[in-house]
């Protein structure tokens, strides 16, 4: 009856419900960017028309280099300090003001970005007033803001990461005498690179998609793309957001399951090599219990 | 030797300067700030660059201080402000309730699907989830509408004979804040759900427990953390939200994230929105602690197995 590998009619009916409710808004915008009408929901006809204005539409074109260039900046900057917080918070335990670390650490992801976006911004206006600088809204105040929202996320995802991860390499490298630096590049990070790089992903797509922080830090010669598609959808339905939808979910959607894929592939190959060496032809298993012939290769003792 | 232990020893100097840098950041980017928006909500508004007075002034020997406390005044005594917090709060607890209703048999049913498939199930609901959230809400806009997709099917059935008005209603509202924040609901269920022990279940049955009886009184304390943190992860945010009301909420229905907005960037009253802000932070406090603190003891749970 609780077999985990039948579902209940039920079950089956929610997931299907779920799931319709999740994709259908998606796959309508995706239809309706095909379409030849200039009332998006009103079908005029198969054309690509939308697309070919997209292209040309210089505002988009230049808002969409723009967050690309905030979104792999602050990504970059957000994992070098988010993994230095997760490794902080999950590797010392107590230190002085450690309460308020990890209190920081949490805020920034469910903070209301109203609120986030106005202090931020009241910070910058503050500074400027004291020291001259920064002298105008733009590039740099829309990644400090980016990065301190992303840097959270990525601590999170690594300090989960290192928490449940064994510790007995790193326990083993520091017994045989290795520096704590050396532990940290030799050791740490390579076994924490997946947990990095979706952080890496995440803070893209944070950035990427990020409206209420960057309309309070941008400026008047930096509009990223959420504030155009913003700017326009406000007064109603556009078929070139739509085509700009579709592009989006294309790109996301050949990411992720590409994602997932190398994941699932490395996975697999771990159980083969762990099952593998449980066998015994594994060439890297040291010392083999003593007694037991051909568990594994004698003479890597 | 323990790696925590080690780490206390050999770390001291090196320690201090790794902790400094995220440290610092978030002090001076995510910390200071509250305290000029504290500062600045007890400004005048003033037309000027920027656009309040500063609260202290030296003259001539004289340095002045001159707190303005009517920006708080009005919040606690208008009714408009009162009322507009009270939704707020009100629109976050239904839209959790509704997530939660929704993202919870979701969540139970990927968990117990078998594994090969539950990676790809997992997959498909975090696939919207990296889409831009802002393109997902105005993926509503052309459903919702009044010759949106939806009207059009229902007249196109003959179930309706008019279109029905659903833009810009309290329904709406809820079902486009259901949408985008239900991900955030299912994940940390799920993860939780995933790692109960199914023989539990099949115990409870071996006994005699109904279906339902045996999910009431196993499943659903066992899951207890994931609806927390779940909850938290909705509602928090929820309180806040601008850009949903303003797409596709009616206008009637008062978001303080929308108030404070539109004080900012439509009346150019900053110090208005930083008092806005302040009480909004002040609400959030309470619920804010309370997810940090269940988050560092789920933490430190998991750091003892």
């Amino acid at each position: 009856m609780y077999n985990g590998n039948k579902l209940s009619p039920f079950l089956k009916g929610v997931l299907v419900v779920g799931f319709l409710f999740l994709y259908i808004p998606i796959l309508s915008l995706i239809v309706y960017s095909f379409n030849e009408s200039k009332l998006v929901t009103l079908w005029g006809g198969f054309s690509l028309r939308w697309y070919a204005s997209l292209f040309e539409n210089e505002q988009i074109i230049s808002a969409v280099w723009l967050s690309i260039r905030i979104a792999l900046a602050s990504a970059t900057a957000a994992v070098v300090l988010g993994t230095i917080a997760g490794f902080v918070s999950a590797r010392f335990k107590r230190f002085r003001g450690s309460t308020l670390f990890a209190g920081m650490l949490t805020a920034p992801m469910v903070m209301p970005e109203v609120i986030t976006g106005l202090s931020m911004l009241l910070l910058f206006i503050s500074l400027q007033q004291l020291t001259g600088y920064p002298s105008e809204r733009g590039f740099f105040t829309i990644w400090v803001g980016h990065t301190t929202l992303c840097m959270a996320y990525v601590a999170v995802v690594v300090r989960s990461r290192l928490v449940e991860m064994d510790k007995s390499l790193e326990e083993a490298a520091m017994d045989l005498g290795a520096r704590p630096f050396k532990i940290f590049f030799v050791i740490t990070l390579p076994l924490i690179s997946q947990a990095i790089a979706s952080g890496f992903l995440l803070s893209i797509t944070l950035s990427l998609d990020d409206l209420v922080t960057t309309a309070f830090l941008s400026g008047p010669g930096s509009t990223t793309l959420p504030q155009v598609i913003f700017s326009k959808v406000r007064l109603g339905l556009n078929p070139e957001i739509n085509a700009l939808a579709s592009i989006t979910v294309l790109i996301v959607g050949i990411f992720v399951i590409l994602a997932n894929y190398l994941m699932l592939n490395s996975q697999r190959k771990r159980e083969r090599a762990i099952a593998e060496a449980m066998r015994g032809d594994a060439p890297v298993l040291p010392s083999p219990p003593v007694g037991v012939e051909g568990m594994g290769r004698p003479g890597r003792a | 030797m323990d790696i925590q232990r080690f780490a206390k020893k050999w770390l001291k100097p090196g320690r201090g300067s790794v902790i400094a840098m995220p440290y610092l950041w978030l002090g001076v980017f995510f910390l200071i700030p509250f305290f000029i928006v504290l500062k600045i909500s007890f400004a005048e508004q003033d037309i000027a660059i920027p656009p309040f007075t500063s609260l202290m002034a030296y003259e001539e020997g004289f340095l002045n201080i001159k707190v303005n406390l009517s920006n708080f005044l009005f919040i606690f005594t208008d009714e408009f402000y009162f009322d507009t917090y009270i939704s707020s709060l009100k629109v976050a607890l239904v839209t959790t309730v509704l997530c939660l209703l929704l993202g919870y048999p979701i969540a139970y049913a990927i968990a117990r699907t078998d594994p090969a498939r539950r990676n790809v199930l997992l997959m498909l609901v975090m696939l919207p989830f990296w889409t831009s959230f802002l393109l997902r809400v105005y993926a509503w806009m052309g459903l919702l509408n009044e010759n949106g997709l939806i009207n059009t099917f229902l007249l196109w059935t003959g179930v309706i004979s008019e279109p029905l008005q659903m833009f810009h209603t309290d329904f709406s509202l809820y079902l486009v804040m259901l949408y985008a924040y239900l991900p955030f609901m299912i994940l940390p269920l799920y993860s939780h759900l995933v790692k109960m022990d199914v023989r539990l279940l099949e115990a409870a049955g071996d006994l005699g427990a109904k279906p339902l009886k045996a999910f009431a009184t196993i499943t659903l304390p066992l899951s207890r953390n994931g609806i927390i943190a779940g909850s938290m992860l909705v509602f928090i945010p929820a309180v806040g939200e601008f850009v949903i009301p303003e797409l596709v909420g009616s206008s009637e229905t008062l978001m303080i994230g929308k108030v404070l907005w539109n004080e900012f960037f439509d009346n150019n009253n900053w110090p208005m929105a930083a008092a806005v802000a302040t009480v909004m932070v002040l609400l959030l406090l309470v619920p804010i602690a309370f997810f940090h603190r269940f988050e560092t003891r789920e933490l430190e749970g998991k750091n003892h197995v």
